[in-house]
């Protein structure tokens, strides 16, 4: 494990200009182990362009990017993702069964899940019989769990969840966050979700990052910045 | 009975294309009481392929009298052309006529000279520009189609690959089933032509031979050969650009470069 005062991850004047137009200005801000950061702003802010930039999804323009300590280009693209798992807004699971999109990551590295480890995940995040079911007959909820476990099976160090309950029914969407809260605090994550729900953030989050027109308006613990408005 | 009218064979060429072109002409106004209005495109699309097949043929005519070196300039030229308009319909995929060029050369150019050193394409002026001319031809539309459908498969799941892509993936493995798909698509309708050939359609080139007066076994064995070569130039064509592009739609830092505009994050 690395040392404390390291953040877990940095962004030093991180900008992201595409087609012509800015779209990420100058974001520099520390996120430190263990935190639960909520990205808060409006729509089209930027939020989830500049979580998409924290994994290498999209290249920075300008600044930098260090993850636990180290410039992530120091790291190639698919080691950092390893470590640095993230679920979509929409669950994007691949054409087969269950069992194949979980053990998709680890076969990336040549691992191969055992059933164990697939019953284990899958108990995780409550698909306990779920194992060869296809991920065609899945309800939106359900294959957005299994996109958590498929995330999880990599083992990563740190989550980044953009907006992982918004395609989601009232119910299922606090079931799922109550979810993510759990796996959460139990593997000891260091996560950053992004959420265009005050009320999620303030119920998940222990400090957020307010994003205004892709500049960083506000960062810091979860009840200053939503009580700063 | 035009023969009687028209003794020599441009007199008689000119005559039959005159009835052929009027023919086409009187459809069209035929097709105009059902409120078809297609004059102007027809008249247009006539003139253009009279001029062009003529020209066509005039440069064949010059070209037998030439020595075989300039036949590999023609078929190099041929093969300029078709990755230029090859191309064109792929212009959002990040080297496309690139892609198609080596595509091309090395899938149908190399077939070409394989099959000439062999001998299935005789080394003549005659037998090596038109053969080789329509070997190109067919792998410059497969590529297209192959280019074509992956662009499209790939715009439609970015969602999949960048999903891929944020487990580790490697970019190749994140476009397999797109690559897959893309490949036959391209081949399907050279596969078509394999699969009817003699029953749906009398390919041109076999017709031509028994107009010209050969053995109609020896020119239905012979456009077998055609269309077989077809079918491998432009399968090894769309392989080999199919295996370049998945490279060219990711950047050194595995980030997918071709998308829609809608699919632009927020």
């Amino acid at each position: 494990m690395q040392e404390r005062d390291v953040p877990f991850l940095e962004t030093k004047h991180l900008s992201w200009k595409t087609n012509g137009v800015t779209i990420i200005k100058d974001i520099s801000v520390r996120i430190e182990q263990e935190s639960i950061v909520a990205i808060i702003g409006p729509s089209g802010a930027g939020k989830s362009s500049f979580l998409r930039l924290l994994n290498r999804l999209s290249e920075p323009t300008a600044g930098q990017v260090c993850f636990q300590g180290r410039d992530y280009r120091e790291l190639s693209p698919r080691t950092l993702r390893q470590r640095l798992g993230m679920v979509m807004q929409l669950p994007h699971l691949f054409p087969g069964t269950v069992t194949y999109n979980l053990r998709f990551g680890p076969r990336q590295f040549g691992k191969e899940l055992s059933s164990a480890d697939i019953q284990k995940l899958l108990a995780e995040v409550g698909l306990k019989d779920y194992a060869n079911r296809d991920v065609s007959s899945l309800s939106v909820g359900e294959a957005q769990r299994v996109s958590l476990a498929r995330t999880l099976a990599n083992s990563p160090h740190g989550l980044l969840l953009d907006e992982p309950t918004s395609a989601l029914d009232e119910d299922t969407e606090r079931e799922v966050e109550a979810l993510i809260c759990r796996i959460i605090a139990e593997e000891r994550l260091t996560c950053l979700i992004v959420t265009h729900d005050t009320a999620q953030a303030r119920r998940m989050a222990d400090h957020a990052i307010r994003i205004v027109d892709g500049a960083k308006a506000d960062f810091g613990p979860i009840e200053e910045v939503l009580d700063a408005k | 009975m035009l023969s009687r009218i028209f003794t020599t064979p441009r007199a008689l060429g000119a005559a039959q294309a005159a009835i052929a072109a009027a023919s086409a002409i009187l459809l069209i106004l035929l097709a105009r009481t059902r409120k078809i209005r297609l004059i102007k495109e027809t008249l247009v699309a006539l003139l253009r392929g009279c001029l062009q097949v003529v020209a066509v043929g005039s440069v064949v005519l010059l070209l037998l009298e030439q020595p075989m070196w300039t036949a590999i300039i023609v078929l190099m030229t041929m093969i300029g052309a078709a990755t230029t308009i090859g191309a064109r319909r792929s212009k959002d995929i990040p080297g496309a006529f690139w892609v198609t060029l080596q595509g091309i050369a090395l899938g149908a150019g190399s077939f070409i000279v394989v099959m000439t050193l062999i001998g299935v394409i005789e080394w003549e002026m005659s037998s090596l520009v038109p053969v080789g001319s329509m070997l190109i031809a067919n792998a410059m539309n497969t590529v297209a189609l192959s280019l074509d459908r992956f662009g499209s498969d790939v715009k439609a799941h970015v969602g999949e690959i960048e999903a891929a892509l944020a487990l580790g993936a490697e970019p190749k493995e994140t476009v397999r089933p797109y690559v897959q798909a893309a490949t036959e698509a391209g081949l399907i309708p050279r596969l078509n032509s394999l699969r009817s050939l003699g029953i749906v359609w009398i390919p041109g080139l076999m017709a031509g031979m028994i107009l010209a007066g050969d053995d109609p076994v020896y020119a239905a064995i012979y456009q077998f050969v055609v269309i077989a070569m077809i079918f491998a130039a432009s399968g090894l064509t769309t392989i080999v650009s199919m295996l370049l592009v998945r490279s060219r739609i990711f950047s050194p830092a595995m980030q997918l470069l071709l998308r829609s505009r809608e699919g632009e994050q927020e």
